[in-house]
């Protein structure tokens, strides 16, 4: 039994909840770090719009007076932070995001980042149980898991999938599918016919734009060899 | 107890309002207690394309705010006894539409009538989530063009998870109805063919509207095309449309196509 002193019977709710968040790891100098920065921006306008990012600067010689120009400029950028891993609290003013700290690797997006730093493999994830889903994924929907996604059924324009391992689609793909997302550059992505408005593995992505014409409409599995997403159809 | 069914599209202009009074002018020939209730806050049509628009007195809202009694508000119509329309208010903020007032006014007609067919507004804001709310089913209006076919898939995700049913962990039923439909133009590739709406929505066909002159005809003289001009192929296609709802098997026929969907389909045994 509660009691609340107030006498009312309305508690206030604390819960704890885990979200995946972007998280961005600059390189001095900072100049150059957001020139990288910009050109993988403008590659995919709106991608950092409305999503929590994070700033890791952990083992960075960084002071107060650079951390908080740096977070201006993204700030500039559009690209808003909600907290910064490895900082510490000399640094860290009341008018900067707060300390962030226990963040699991293989939780996160890594995203884009990896594509703009190059910084090669991956860190091999724990694994995840796989999701299964049976029916389509509609537009506007979208599917997050760590681990697999399976889904039986179609992949709207529209609909987004985002996984940290592979991601097997028997039905159309036409959304926007990222696998690898926690960095895995082993995750696959295999559909049975491929329409795809982008394809992501571990950060490095395609759009529809720059897959190979004769694909499209094909049974094809895509993964990652080095730096660039591979396809082949099946036969 | 009736059954509540909603009519929406995302999109707009896709035919929601005529086959709302399309489908509900047929359901009402077979003697079923229907109802149609305009969720269109703010920009109303159905009463014109129903022929009532003369005879609106008290609207939805007032009902929900208690300035009229259901009965007050609902108006009959004077060539289909047991069909009955709810309009919606014309000038009065959308805001007024309360999710409690919605379940309050929806209770009370499923009670009375065999069908409540709710008008969906276009868009995915406040009056088409309210209107999709306490729907046992849904038909999804739909153009055979990519921007309808996509809002469509967009509406379906929200029928399956912004509805009562849905939140209770059970299914709205779901049917397609594609309506302006030109084989001509899907024979030419001008619009999308039937099987490619199918295959990207995946949900039952309830009826093919063919693309026709009869409808705009019928919208003018504020008539649902299955009362003023009941022996035109679109009429036809719509009360196929509605014994199909009602559970009945008929075979969806693509217009300027000689055999049946369904036998296109089951047309060949396997060797």
């Amino acid at each position: 039994m509660t009691r609340v002193l107030t006498g009312t019977t309305q508690a206030i709710r604390l819960k704890g909840r885990s979200f995946l968040a972007i998280v961005l790891s600059p390189e001095l100098p900072l100049g150059d770090w957001l020139e990288r920065f910009d050109a993988l921006a403008s590659r995919s306008a709106g991608y950092f719009l409305k999503r929590p990012v994070m700033l890791d600067v952990t083992g960075m010689e960084i002071d107060g007076a650079t951390l908080r120009d740096l977070v201006t400029r993204l700030a500039d950028r559009n690209v808003r932070i909600m907290g910064i891993e490895g900082a510490g609290e000399t640094e860290l003013g009341p008018d900067l995001p707060p300390a962030m700290s226990g963040g699991l690797p293989a939780s996160g997006i890594d995203g884009l980042e990896e594509a703009g730093t190059a910084s090669g493999e991956g860190t091999a994830p724990a694994m995840a149980p796989a999701l299964m889903v049976t029916e389509p994924v509609r537009s506007g929907q979208a599917l997050v898991s760590d681990g697999d996604i399976t889904i039986i059924g179609s992949v709207a324009s529209g609909a987004e999938v985002i996984a940290g391992g592979s991601v097997h689609v028997y039905g159309t793909l036409r959304g926007r599918v990222m696998a690898g997302s926690g960095g895995d550059g082993r995750a696959r992505i295999f559909c049975r016919r491929l329409e795809a408005e982008l394809v992501a593995i571990a950060g490095y992505y395609q759009t529809s734009e720059d897959l190979d014409p004769g694909l499209h409409g094909q049974p094809v599995q895509l993964w990652l060899e080095g730096e660039s997403i591979l396809a082949q159809r099946f036969n | 107890m009736g059954k509540v069914i909603v009519v929406t599209s995302g999109k707009g202009g896709v035919g929601k309002t005529t086959s709302t009074a399309a489908l509900g002018a047929a359901l009402a020939q077979n003697g079923d207690k229907v109802v149609v209730v305009d969720f269109d806050v703010g920009l109303r049509n159905l009463d014109l394309v129903m022929g009532a628009e003369r005879r609106v007195v008290y609207d939805l809202i007032n009902v929900i705010q208690g300035e009229a009694k259901l009965a007050q508000a609902l108006i009959r119509d004077k060539r289909l006894q047991s069909l009955y329309l709810l309009p919606a208010s014309q000038t009065r903020d959308k805001d007024k539409l309360t999710a409690e007032g919605v379940e309050k006014v929806i209770t009370a007609l499923k009670s009375a009538f065999d069908w409540v067919i709710c008008d969906s507004p276009a868009g995915i804001e406040r009056g088409a989530t309210l209107a999709m709310r306490h729907a046992d089913a849904a038909i999804v209006v739909t153009n055979p063009e990519v921007s309808s076919v996509r809002d469509s898939d967009r509406i379906i995700g929200l029928l399956d998870s912004k509805t009562v049913k849905a939140e209770a962990g059970e299914r709205v039923e779901k049917h397609l109805l594609l309506n302006r439909y030109d084989p001509n133009r899907a024979a030419s590739g001008d619009m999308l063919n039937v099987d490619d709406v199918l295959e990207i929505l995946s949900i039952p066909l309830l009826g093919i509207i063919p693309e026709s002159p009869n409808i705009l005809r019928a919208s003018n003289i504020g008539s649902p095309v299955t009362l003023c001009d009941a022996s035109s192929t679109t009429a036809q296609a719509y009360f196929n449309a509605a014994r199909r709802l009602a559970g009945e098997a008929v075979p969806v026929t693509v217009p300027g196509e000689r055999r049946s969907f369904f036998e296109k389909i089951f047309g060949r045994k396997a060797a």
